[in-house]
């Protein structure tokens, strides 16, 4: 085989993901491949250098994601991954640190990390990919299961009120907050680049398909059906790029059925962790990120 | 006027303040953490010193967080440490196993207070030398130093980094709340004295770099974030590549590596002290606090003319096995005290072995220990 018949069989993105990893665990009709795609799609679009780009996942199909990206990847306890990027980052404030992670990882286990980061303002982005249950583990039902949804452990339909994700990072205070559905694959890519742009907080809602664990029990069908249900039955706004100024968050609330509101909820600008740090008496005169580096270099 | 990294000089300095002076000196840029008695010393001691040094204090959610931060920012090549108490240990087990796993550098303070539960926040305990060694799940390597005075606060800090460094793991500075709480006399020496222990980076390029391909001495060789390498990293069981591997097959030579790291080490990271062990036929081994009132207790022992000697254990873990199994041989009995209901004795009890009787002597958490109880145990033995 000649280099350019070689060239062209290579698939666009195949430099940013790891080939020695793949195929991938994740289940036909999962909504994760184009997640993961829509964000290196995103670091291109956002110029991120590529040394500065580090990913960090926890546990669940989601958590699969850090290995699967060819750069710096972190795959963490359950949980977790946000208080372990909160550390890498204000380690090295150069680096551009993701979140990529599931619904029960950030907002069940790991909620408290979650309110505590966007209060915080560490400058890092938080992709969640919503699929409404523990997909890994086989379908239970989490925090963000709709009312009355089915799962193998809320066989009689979900009698617990789940979270309204926008409403909550938004509330928690962070700077960027939007929702998209695997099906708007361009829009998410393009919110992901704002996000990667963005100095601060962010946060990203993805709802995705999840046909075994979800799909199945709900008697919605395959991922594309699932997909389906999004643009028919949970009716999409045409106009959902340009709720930006007047979504509130507070609408947000995912009901079975029901519309889903989607777009970017929150755009604003808040000082970072870091902007504040760097304000102490102290660190003023140290000029501490040339000084923690710089002694790291010295010492080596 | 900001103070230095190290503050060269004779103080009078409290055990927490000296434990995070030892960690700054250590080359320590980063501490996150929670409050918690008699730990959050330690943390005040980071808050107000870091910065004058240009380093990041955070105050975490809890201690999960705080176990988790730790490792993100070593991972980001950071010195990083934390500081916590009982309950605060408990929930740092969580990520002192991903640390293990991932081979992550840092290092944890516990203060040891009187447990189970909250149990007693402000009074002393020994109660977790045994969820040092075990806590968290699944078999792993730790190391973990148990200071007797703010000295050691300060000296065994640094040690702890210069071993997480060497070795890639989470290390433990097991202090109790009256070494603590107590302020000594403690010399910080000059800046060029102070050996500090670099991770090993990898040489080669990027390209090649096999996170997890270690070396003749088993430790694989750090890359950091952000420096082109294209970190893997994983807690799931992985291959040297860091790709996951959930097999036997990958798990056999991981853990293999993972304990031989340590315990192939073991001779050179084994610390202890020994008095009038020499000609001892009742061997007194203890740590921490009780070690005071059991160097006492040999005292008044030898006093009495009964040939007590003193073994002071300055890593609990590794277990200094062959030098106790070495005094227990022909020994009358062993005593170990300590501020619990019985845990480093039962590791005497496994590496004597028969050797010698080997006899635990509890002190109430809660209690000051004195030497009564000990010198009577050593009298009974000795009989």
């Amino acid at each position: 085989m000649n280099k350019e018949v070689e060239e062209e069989k290579r698939h666009p993105i195949e430099d940013y993901l790891r080939s020695d990893m793949l195929p991938h665990i994740w289940c036909p009709g999962c909504g994760l491949g184009i997640v993961l795609k829509a964000y290196v799609k995103a670091l291109e679009k956002a110029e991120v250098p590529m040394d500065n780009r580090v990913v960090v996942s926890g546990i669940g199909c989601s958590g699969r994601a850090a290995g699967y990206l060819n750069q710096d990847s972190y795959h963490t306890t359950h949980g977790r991954p946000i208080a372990f990027a909160t550390g890498m980052k204000l380690g090295n404030p150069d680096l551009n640190v993701t979140v990529i992670s599931g619904d029960g990882d950030l907002f069940a286990i790991g909620g408290n990390h979650f309110i505590h980061a966007a209060r915080r303002n560490i400058d890092m982005n938080v992709i969640c990919v919503n699929n409404f249950n523990y997909g890994m583990t086989g379908g239970q039902s989490g925090p963000t299961t709709p009312t009355d949804s089915k799962t193998v452990t809320t066989p009689y339909g979900n009698f617990e009120h789940p979270f309204n994700l926008p409403h909550l990072a938004a509330s928690s205070g962070a700077v960027y907050v939007a929702r998209w559905t695997t099906l708007d694959a361009r829009r998410l890519r393009d919110s992901i680049t704002e996000a990667l742009k963005k100095r601060g907080f962010t946060f990203i809602e993805v709802v995705s398909p999840c046909p075994v664990g979800y799909g199945r029990p709900n008697r919605i069908g395959e991922g594309i059906e699932e997909m389906r249900l999004y643009r028919e039955t949970w009716d999409l706004r045409e106009d959902n790029w340009i709720i930006k100024e007047d979504a509130n968050p507070s609408d947000a609330e995912i009901e079975l059925h029901k519309k889903i509101l989607v777009g970017v909820f929150c755009d604003i600008e808040r000082p970072t962790f870091m902007d504040m740090y760097m304000q102490m008496e102290p660190i003023k005169e140290k000029r501490l990120k040339h000084m923690v580096r710089d002694e790291r270099k010295v010492r080596e | 006027m900001l103070r230095p990294r190290v503050l060269t000089g004779t103080h009078f300095m409290h055990g927490d303040f000296a434990a995070a002076e030892g960690g700054l000196a250590a080359g320590c840029n980063f501490f996150a953490g929670y409050p918690i008695t008699p730990a959050t010393e330690v943390a005040e001691r980071m808050a107000s010193r870091l910065p004058e040094v240009g380093g990041i204090y955070i105050q975490m959610e809890d201690e999960l967080g705080s176990m988790a931060a730790i490792l993100g920012a070593s991972c980001a090549g950071i010195k990083s440490m934390t500081s916590t108490s009982g309950p605060g240990f408990s929930l740092m087990m969580e990520n002192i196993g991903l640390g293990a796993m991932m081979e992550v550098p840092t290092v944890v303070v516990n203060i040891q207070r009187g447990g189970p539960s909250t149990g007693l926040p402000t009074l002393v305990g020994q109660q977790d030398m045994m969820q040092a060694r075990w806590g968290s799940h699944g078999d792993y390597p730790i190391i973990a130093y148990t200071p007797a005075s703010p000295q050691e606060c300060f000296d065994l800090a640094i040690e702890a980094f210069n071993a997480a460094e060497k070795f890639r793991t989470p290390v433990l500075l097991m202090a109790d709340e009256i070494v603590g709480h107590m302020t000594e006399k403690v010399i910080i020496p000059e800046e060029e004295e102070i050996q500090v222990v670099e991770r090993k980076h990898p040489k080669g390029k990027p390209i090649d770099y096999i996170p997890y391909q270690a070396d003749e001495d088993l430790i694989p060789p750090m890359a950091i974030a952000g420096e082109g390498y294209k970190v893997r990293m994983t807690g799931l069981t992985h291959d040297e590549k860091g790709r996951p591997a959930i097999n036997a097959e990958a798990q056999g030579p991981l853990l293999k590596r993972l304990l031989d790291k340590v315990n192939t080490h073991a001779s050179e990271i084994v610390k202890y002290e020994e008095m009038d062990t020499e000609d001892a036929d009742v061997i007194v081994i203890s740590y921490g606090i009780t070690s005071r009132c059991a160097r006492r207790a040999v005292e008044l022992a030898r006093k009495e003319g009964i040939k007590a000697g003193m073994f002071r254990l300055i890593t609990a873990w590794p277990f200094p096995e062959d030098e106790v199994r070495k005094l227990a041989e022909g020994a009358k009995g062993v005593i170990v005290p300590e501020i619990n209901y019985g845990q480093m004795v039962t590791e005497a009890e496994r590496v004597v072995c028969g050797r010698a009787p080997v006899k635990g002597v509890t002190y109430v958490p809660g209690t000051l220990p004195d030497p009564t109880a000990t010198l009577h145990a050593i009298k009974e033995v000795a009989k």
